[in-house]
C-alpha cells in the first residue's frame, strides 16, 4: 500500500516536471517516471525455455539501448502464464488492473495470447506479442494497441507449401499436427501454398493437443505412402515425433518437412533422427549476415547461451519498442504517436529487415532450412517479404 | 484399410489396452480389498515415468533403473499408507477422494521441484530397439511387443498370487470380512500396507515401461487416471477379470476410433470425436449393467 | 439475540458490506470479489447435492462450463446477444445436460457415482477440447458482451465491471433464497430423507430416483447461472471450466465451509479463492520460489483440512460454541 502511494506521488511529480519539461526538456527526461513493462511469459511447463529466451532477447535490446527506453528507466512486472489458457485472463488482469503496466509483452502460447488480447483491447494497454502466431491477433481481433513482432501461424506454413509446390516429384502430401489453433492455421497456410502447384493433400491427420501417442498415425502415413509429410509439433512433442518417425523406419523413405518449430531447440535431444528434415521459418542458423553475427555474439557473451528464433523475437520486440518510445521521449501515455512511430519503423533485425503490416504483423522473408548436424542450416528463401493470410488481413478493420 | 495396417492397429490397440490394465488393476485391487478410492493413483504412473527417466540417466541403464524404480515406489507406498492412507479406512469416500486429490497437487509440485517441468524422453533400450518389417514402409517396433508381454506376465502373476497362494487367501478373506481374519491372529494392517504399496507400484511400473514410447511429461498421470476410472466402471469395481476385459475393449475402441473415418449425414464423427468413444462405451455399459460387467450387484 | 436473529443479522451485514465494496475497492479487488461470488453460487449448488442429498458429484464443473459455452455459441460473431434470452437459454442448456447425465448417473451409488460423474464431465471436456465446435483447447471468446435492454432503455451495462459485480451479487442473493426455499419445502425434506436412508424412503413409497434426478437438474441449472456470469465477466470460455480440477476445488469449498449449510460453502468459496490468490503471491525466499509452487501448499492444506476439519468451519463453530456453553 505504501509503495503504491509512493508511486502515485512520484507520478504526480513526474507530470509536474513534464509540464516544466516543455521549457527544460533535459530536466524532465532525467526525472521521468519509470516505464512499467509487464512480462507475461511461460516460465514453467513445456514452453519455459521459450519464455526465458524471449525475456533474454528483450533485455539484450534494452541493454544495447543503454538500459533505458526513450530516456526512462524500466521497471519489470513478471507473471508466469504456464501456457495455461484457463488462467490467462486472471494473469493478464493482474498486470493490467493491479500493477497498471504501460506495456505488456506476451506470450508464447496462442490460446493464452488470444485471451490476453481480450483484456488489452478493452484496457488499451500497449501489447507486444513476441511469439504466439494466432491468426486473429492481427486479423479479426486486430487493434491499434496490439502489435506482433514474431510471425503469424499461416506464414511459415505457406512458405513450406510454396517450396513443395515447386518440386515436380512431390505429388501427394500427408499433413499431421495437433488439433488446436496453431496447428490448424499452419496446415491452412501449407495448403494455401501447396495449392500453387499440381499436387494434392492425400490425408490430414490430427492429434489432440498435447497428445504424443503418434504410433497409430505413423501407421496411417506408412500405409498412405505420400511423397512427403508436412508436420507441426513443438518442444517435447516435436522431439518425440522426430524420434518416432525415424523409429518407424519412415525417415529415409518419406521426406519429412514442416514449419521451423519442428526442429528448433530440439536438435540436441534428437540427434541423428532429425538429419535432413526440411522446414520453413522466418529465421535460420548460419544466415551469416553481419547483423546476425553481431547479435549472436552479443547474446552468447551476455547469457553464455546460443540464441534461437525466440531470442530474436524478444530482441526485435525490444528494438521496436525502443524506436517507438524514443519518438515520444519515453512518454508511454502518448499512445497514438507511440504506435504511429512503431508503424513507421523498419526493424533492423538479425533475421533481416522487416516492418509491420497495416494489421501489425511482420512483413518478412520466409527461409528454407535443412537440418545438418546440430543446426537448421539456411538453404534458401521460400517467399520474399511475405505478408499475412489475405483472409485474415481482410478481417482486420484498422489501418 | 488393408490387412497389414489393420494388423498393426490391432497390435497398437491391444498394447494400449494391456498397459491400461496394468495401471487400473492396481486401482481396482486397492479398492476391492481395502475399500479405498485413491485418486492419486495416476500420479504414480507419472512418478514411475520420471523415475525411469532420471534413473536411466543416473545409473546408465534402463535395466537397472527398472528394479530400482520399483523398490523406490514400494517404499513410497508403504510410507504413504502409514502416514495418511490408514486414517481413511473408516472415512466416507468423499474424504478419500479429497485427501488423495490433495496428494495429487503435492506430488505434481514435488515433481516440478525435483525434476522440473520439461518434457523428457527415455531412449528405447538397445536390445529392443529393432522393428519387424511388414511391408516396404510398414513395420512394428519390438519394444511395443515387449510392453505387451510384460503386462501379460504381471497379470498372470497377479491371478496366481490371489488364487493360489496363502497370501492371496488372506487377502481375499480380509476383503470379505476384516474382523474375522483379524481374530484368526493375522495382522490385516500389514496385509493392507502391502496391498496398497503393490497397487501403486503397478501404476509406477506401467509408467516406467511406457516412458520410452509415451514421453515423460507433467500431468501425464491425470489423463491415465480418468481412463482407469472408465475401465473400472465398465469392468466392475474390484474385479481383476473385469479390468482386463474393459482395458482391452477401451484400447481397441480408442485406437480404431482415432484412425477410422465415420461420417453420418455429412457430420464427421470419427476421428473428430475419437476421445469421446470410450465414454460412450461407458454410458452404454451403465445402462445395461450399472455395477459393471463383472461387478457384484449391490 | 436468538440464534435466528443472529443469522439474519450476519446475512444483512454481509450483504451490506458486499453492496458497498465497489465504492471503496479498486477495479482489481472488485473483479476478484465478482469471481468469489460466482464461485459461491456454484459451491451452494453443489452443496444441494453433496450436503443435502448425499450425492457426491465429482463432475459439477460440467454444468458451469456448459452454460458458459452456451452463451459463447449463442453470441453471434462480433455482435451482442440479448441478456434476457441468453441467460435463460444458457441455464436451460445446463439443466438439460444435467437431465441427460443425471439419467445415467443417478442409478449408480457410492463410489460409482463419484467416478461416473467425473467420467461424464471429462467426456464433455474432451468434446470441447478436441473438436472445433467452440475453439478447441484454446477456448472461445465472447466478442461483445450481452446487452440488457428493455425497449430502448439499457437496464445495465455488462461492459462495466461494477455492473457485472452487482449482477453477480443479485444472483448470489437470489440463489441463496431459492435454495433455502426449496430445502424447506416438502421436496427438500424428501431429499434429506434420501441422504439419511434411501431404502427407507423407497419403502415409504417415494420414487427416490425421480427425486434425485430433479435435485441433480436443479443443481445443474444453478451452476449454469454461475457459468453464465463467469463467461460474461471476462468474455472467455475454455475447457478448463468443465475440468475436474474445478470440480475438486468445488468439493473442497463445500467441505471447508461445512456441508449442508448453504452459507458455509459460500464462505468456503471466498476462503478458497483468497487462499489461492494469497499463495500465488508468495514471495521467493532462500532460493525457493514459493509463489510458483503454491499448489504444494494448497495440496497440504487439502490433506490437513480433510483430516482435521471433516465438517468444515460450520462444524468447528459448533464445537467451539458447545465448549463455550459448557464453560458457562
Amino acid at each position: 500500500m505504501t509503495r503504491r502511494r509512493f508511486e502515485r506521488r512520484e507520478f504526480l511529480k513526474a507530470t509536474a516536471l513534464a509540464g516544466a519539461g516543455l521549457a527544460f526538456p533535459g530536466l524532465a527526461l532525467a526525472q521521468g517516471a519509470k516505464i512499467k513493462i509487464g512480462l507475461m511469459l511461460p516460465y514453467t511447463g513445456t514452453f519455459a525455455p521459450l519464455g526465458v529466451a524471449i525475456e533474454n532477447g528483450f533485455r539484450l535490446a534494452l541493454q544495447e539501448a543503454g538500459g533505458k527506453f526513450g530516456g526512462r528507466e524500466v521497471e519489470f512486472f513478471k507473471v508466469d502464464d504456464e501456457s495455461e489458457p484457463a488462467k490467462a485472463t486472471d494473469n493478464i488482469n493482474r498486470l493490467v488492473n493491479r500493477d497498471k503496466v504501460d506495456v505488456v509483452l506476451g506470450t508464447v502460447h496462442s490460446g493464452v495470447a488470444a485471451a490476453m488480447i481480450r483484456v488489452t483491447r478493452e484496457s488499451g494497454t500497449l501489447h507486444i506479442i513476441p511469439n504466439a502466431g494466432v491468426g486473429v491477433a492481427t486479423g479479426a481481433l486486430c487493434a491499434p494497441n496490439i502489435i506482433r513482432t514474431s510471425f503469424s501461424n499461416w506464414q511459415p506454413g505457406y512458405g513450406m507449401g510454396v517450396a513443395l509446390a515447386q518440386r515436380k516429384n512431390i505429388k501427394s502430401v500427408v499433413t499431421i499436427t495437433w488439433r488446436y489453433a496453431a496447428g490448424e492455421e499452419m496446415v491452412k497456410g501449407f495448403k494455401d501454398g501447396f495449392a500453387k502447384g499440381a499436387g494434392t493433400i492425400a490425408k490430414e491427420l490430427w492429434l489432440p493437443f498435447p497428445n504424443v501417442e503418434f504410433q497409430p498415425l505413423l501407421t496411417e502415413i506408412a500405409a498412405a505412402r505420400p511423397d512427403a509429410v508436412f508436420a507441426f509439433f513443438a518442444g517435447g512433442g516435436a522431439a518425440k515425433f522426430l524420434r518416432d518417425y525415424a523409429q518407424a523406419g519412415l525417415k529415409d523413405k518419406i521426406p519429412l518437412t514442416g514449419t521451423g518449430f519442428l526442429t528448433d531447440g530440439v536438435l540436441e535431444a534428437v540427434g541423428s533422427a532429425a538429419q535432413g528434415v526440411e522446414t520453413a521459418l522466418h529465421y535460420a542458423d548460419s544466415l551469416n549476415t553481419r547483423r546476425d553475427n553481431e547479435f549472436r555474439l552479443a547474446y552468447a557473451k551476455t547469457y553464455k547461451l546460443q540464441p534461437d528464433v525466440y531470442a530474436v523475437q524478444g530482441y526485435d520486440s525490444g528494438l521496436l519498442l525502443a524506436a517507438g518510445l524514443k519518438a515520444v521521449n519515453g512518454d508511454a501515455s502518448r499512445k497514438k504517436e507511440l504506435v504511429a512511430a512503431m508503424e513507421k519503423t523498419t526493424v533492423d533485425s538479425p533475421r533481416g529487415k522487416w516492418r509491420l503490416s497495416k494489421a501489425h504483423n511482420p512483413v518478412q522473408d520466409i527461409y528454407l532450412r535443412k537440418v545438418s548436424g546440430r543446426e537448421n542450416k539456411y538453404s534458401g528463401v521460400a517467399v520474399k517479404a511475405l505478408d499475412d493470410d489475405p483472409v485474415a488481413m481482410a478481417a482486420c478493420k484498422i489501418g | 484399410m488393408d490387412f497389414h495396417t489393420f494388423l498393426i492397429q490391432l497390435l497398437n490397440g491391444v498394447q494400449y489396452g494391456l498397459l491400461l490394465f496394468l495401471v487400473s488393476s492396481g486401482l481396482t485391487l486397492v479398492f476391492g480389498i481395502m475399500g479405498i478410492i485413491n485418486v492419486a493413483h495416476g500420479s504414480f504412473y507419472m512418478i514411475g515415468a520420471y523415475l525411469a527417466w532420471s534413473l536411466t540417466g543416473g545409473l546408465g541403464s534402463f535395466w537397472i533403473a527398472l528394479p530400482a524404480g520399483i523398490a523406490i515406489t514400494l517404499v513410497i507406498g508403504l510410507l504413504l499408507e502409514v502416514l495418511v492412507i490408514r486414517k481413511l479406512y473408516d472415512r466416507d469416500h468423499l474424504y478419500q477422494v479429497l485427501l488423495t486429490y490433495g496428494l495429487i497437487l503435492i506430488f505434481e509440485e514435488l515433481r516440478s521441484m525435483i525434476w522440473g517441468d520439461d518434457v523428457r524422453g527415455v531412449p528405447i533400450p538397445e536390445v529392443l530397439s529393432a522393428s519387424f518389417p511388414l511391408t516396404e514402409t510398414q513395420s512394428y517396433p519390438v519394444y511395443r511387443l515387449w510392453i505387451s508381454a510384460v503386462c501379460l506376465v504381471v497379470a498372470g502373476l497377479m491371478v496366481w498370487v490371489i488364487q493360489k497362494t496363502r497370501l492371496g487367501m488372506i487377502i481375499r478373506a480380509g476383503s470379505a470380512n476384516r474382523e474375522m481374519v483379524q481374530s484368526l491372529g493375522i495382522d490385516v494392517r500389514l496385509v493392507y500396507r502391502l496391498v496398497f504399496a503393490t497397487g501403486i507400484t503397478l501404476a509406477a511400473l506401467a509408467g516406467m515401461i511406457a516412458s520410452p514410447v509415451s514421453a515423460v511429461f507433467p500431468g501425464m498421470g491425470n489423463q491415465v487416471l480418468i481412463v482407469c476410472f472408465v475401465v473400472i466402471v465398465i469392468g466392475g469395481m474390484g474385479s481383476v477379470k473385469g479390468a482386463m476385459l474393459a482395458s482391452l475393449l477401451i484400447g481397441l475402441v480408442d485406437t480404431f476410433g482415432k484412425v477410422l473415418h465415420l461420417e453420418i449425414a455429412g457430420v464427421k464423427l470419427l476421428p473428430e470425436l475419437s476421445s469421446m468413444t470410450v465414454y460412450l462405451l461407458m454410458a452404454i455399459v451403465l445402462l445395461w449393467r450399472p455395477e459393471g460387467v463383472f461387478g457384484r450387484r449391490p | 439475540m436468538s440464534a435466528r436473529q443472529m443469522t439474519v443479522a450476519a446475512f444483512l451485514v454481509t450483504l451490506a458490506a458486499l453492496a458497498l465494496l465497489p465504492f471503496f475497492g479498486e477495479k482489481f479487488t472488485v473483479q476478484v470479489f465478482t469471481k468469489i461470488m460466482i464461485m459461491a453460487i456454484l459451491a451452494m449448488s453443489l452443496d444441494l447435492l453433496l450436503g443435502y442429498t448425499g450425492l457426491v458429484s465429482f463432475g459439477h464443473a460440467a454444468f458451469y462450463g456448459a452454460a458458459g459455452y452456451a452463451l459463447a455459441l449463442l453470441t453471434p460473431p462480433y455482435q451482442a446477444a440479448n441478456f434476457w434470452t441468453s441467460l435463460p437459454a444458457a441455464v436451460a442448456a445446463s439443466a438439460a445436460l444435467a437431465l441427460v447425465i443425471g439419467f445415467f448417473v443417478v442409478r449408480t451409488r457410492g463410489i460409482y457415482f463419484i467416478m461416473v460423474t467425473l467420467a461424464f464431465a471429462q467426456m464433455l471436456f474432451f468434446l470441447f477440447f478436441d473438436t472445433k465446435i467452440a475453439g478447441g483447447s484454446d477456448g472461445i471468446y465472447i466478442d461483445v458482451r450481452p446487452v440488457a435492454k428493455i425497449g430502448a432503455w439499457q437496464v445495465f451495462n455488462l461492459d462495466n465491471f461494477v455492473h457485472v459485480y452487482y449482477l453477480a451479487l443479485a444472483c448470489l442473493a437470489l440463489t441463496y433464497w431459492l435454495l433455502r426455499t426449496i430445502l424447506r419445502s416438502p421436496f427438500g425434506r424428501v431429499l434429506a430423507g434420501i441422504r439419511v436412508n434411501e431404502h427407507r424412503m423407497l419403502s415409504l413409497g417415494y420414487a427416490t430416483f425421480r427425486y434425485k434426478l430433479v435435485c441433480f437438474v436443479i443443481a445443474g441449472a444453478v451452476a449454469g447461472v454461475a457459468g453464465y456470469l463467469s463467461a460474461v465477466q471476462y468474455g472467455v470460455v475454455n475447457p478448463e471450466m468443465l475440468g475436474w480440477h474445478l470440480s475438486a476445488a468445488l468439493m473442497m469449498m463445500v467441505i471447508l465451509g461445512g456441508m449442508g449449510t448453504l452459507a458455509g460453502p459460500a464462505l468456503g468459496a471466498a476462503i478458497w479463492m483468497l487462499l489461492e490468490l494469497g499463495l500465488q503471491s508468495l514471495p521467493e525466499s532462500g532460493g525457493v520460489n514459493f509463489g510458483k509452487h503454491w499448489q504444494l501448499f494448497m495440496g497440504a492444506f487439502i490433506v490437513l483440512a480433510t483430516l482435521l476439519l471433516p465438517r468444515g468451519l460450520a462444524g468447528l463453530a459448533q464445537v467451539l460454541r458447545g465448549r463455550g456453553q459448557k464453560r458457562a
